[in-house]
């Protein structure tokens, strides 16, 4: 009787008797970055709609023995197994049941439809006016994306393997969920430090490029005005606008079409206006819904094991690297085209040329007022940070491409 | 492929191809532009963005 009510009790105890063992210490340890990434959310308000469900996704993942991102077998292969007949250590296994954080990856992370939601949301809540009047200043778009390719090399130097060093560098893309969706295809071991690094130094881009955008650039360049944005551009323009890029990137990267054609679809949508309920769903409920489940399940794949590695570090640091060039590239073109146009264009623009949107344009306004309080460059900024969501998507797109035309996808 | 070649051809290819989708993307907002232009009924061309 006393065996059976011990045995009993062990099943409450296991938990608390692994947390005091050395892999126990790795979970604790888990235990307190997740508390980290929920104080940032709570309390500092640092992407608190991606930190506070990744940070409870770790939570949760790192409890012993609770098994959420545990993969069962599913109900097919089971069907399988049954009609071919299976050993009994094999049964035993059928019994086991997928995780529920598990459940929650598999539907939307492995497959990468939660990104692709999101992008929907994005791009029914994205303006491309500011964009559309001055088609231009889509370049400093692609200027910002040098550092995903400058970070690259870097990675590669650091012994790096090829699509790593890939799904690494795209942290420079400054766009969370074209983030996930490279990690989670080639390199899902390290989803969970590239997905907390990527969305946690888009929140710290207003502390991170103002230095640089300060060294780059002369008084002179940083006070330079710019004519107001004139409303040159028909509704039709706009309407026609998804269409054409979606096209333009499908034909040329198609790899990449999922992502441009999910932030391009958000967007006609909204042009249209004839589909408003969708619209808005598109950019609340739906967009909400998949923040919620990418957030938790990004938090489960951050179990001890696969985070508490040196590598992650790393990642942090290539990261951060990544973006600092993004914004040295973009300011450093923002001053070609001072020179080129004569003093025309405030090379401060440049580092609008990321997809932290609207983060980047108002850290541009801020600054430019904060040398001349007369200078006014938010619609600009937003132009080329527009333009940076689309050459982010772009740069991921050629980038995807030029992989499978090396066969290495 | 040994990794600097790999490396090298992708920020080549990378930094040109952005650079050149993002250009058609400008060519084909300008020509839009002059496709389906501003008129009296879409508010007029002086109004801010």
């Amino acid at each position: 009787m006393l065996a059976e009510i011990l045995t009993g009790l062990s099943g409450l105890t296991e938990g608390v008797q692994f947390l005091f063992t050395l892999g126990g210490l790795k979970n604790v340890v888990m235990l307190l970055i997740a508390g980290v990434l929920l104080y940032l959310g709570v309390k500092k308000e640092v992407e608190p709609l991606l930190l506070v469900p990744i940070g409870f996704g770790c939570l949760l993942a790192n409890i012993p023995m609770s098994e959420l991102m545990h993969q069962g077998i599913d109900t097919g292969a089971r069907q399988v197994f049954e009609i071919i007949g299976t050993p009994d250590a094999a049964k035993a296994l059928m019994k086991e049941d997928t995780g529920f954080l598990r459940s929650i990856y598999n539907a939307g992370i492995a497959n990468e439809l939660f990104p692709l939601l999101i992008f929907i949301g994005i791009g029914a809540m994205t303006d491309f006016g500011p964009l559309l009047e001055n088609p231009k200043i889509l370049l400093f778009g692609a200027a910002g994306q040098c550092g995903i390719f400058l970070t690259l090399l870097l990675a590669l130097a650091l012994g790096f393997p090829h699509l790593q060093a890939v799904s690494i560098a795209i942290i420079g893309a400054c766009d969370g969920p074209t983030a996930i969706y490279v990690a989670s295809q080639y390199a899902p071991e390290l989803l969970g430090p590239i997905s907390v690094a990527a969305y946690s130094y888009m929140a710290l881009v207003p502390i991170i490029q103002p230095p640089i955008m300060k060294a780059l650039t002369t008084h002179k360049e940083r006070t330079t005005h710019m004519p107001k944005v004139k409303r040159t551009v028909s509704p039709t323009v706009k309407v026609v606008f998804p269409i054409v890029v979606t096209i333009v990137t499908g034909l040329i990267a198609p790899k990449g079409l999922p992502l441009m054609g999910a932030i391009m679809l958000g967007n006609f949508m909204r042009e249209a206006g004839v589909v408003a309920r969708l619209t808005k769903a598109s950019e609340n409920e739906i967009a909400n819904i998949a923040t919620l489940f990418l957030g938790i399940a990004i938090g489960a794949t951050m179990g001890a094991e696969a985070f508490l590695k040196p590598t992650t570090l790393t990642i942090f640091a290539l990261g951060f690297v990544a973006i600092c060039l993004d914004t040295v590239v973009g300011v450093l073109f923002g001053k070609l085209w001072y020179l080129l146009s004569g003093g025309k264009i405030n090379p401060l623009i440049g580092a609008a040329g990321i997809s932290a949107y609207p983060m980047a344009a108002r850290v541009v306004q801020t600054q430019g007022q904060r040398y001349d309080k007369h200078n006014f460059l938010l619609m600009h900024a937003m132009g080329a940070n527009t333009g940076g969501q689309i050459g982010s998507v772009a740069a991921a797109a050629v980038m995807l491409s030029v992989l499978k035309g090396m066969g290495l996808i | 492929m040994d990794k600097l070649a790999f490396g090298v051809t992708m920020m080549v290819i990378g930094i040109g191809g952005t650079f050149f989708t993002l250009a058609i993307l400008i060519w084909s907002i300008q020509l839009l532009k002059k496709l389906f232009p501003l008129t009296a009924e879409d508010g007029g061309k002086s109004k801010q963005s």
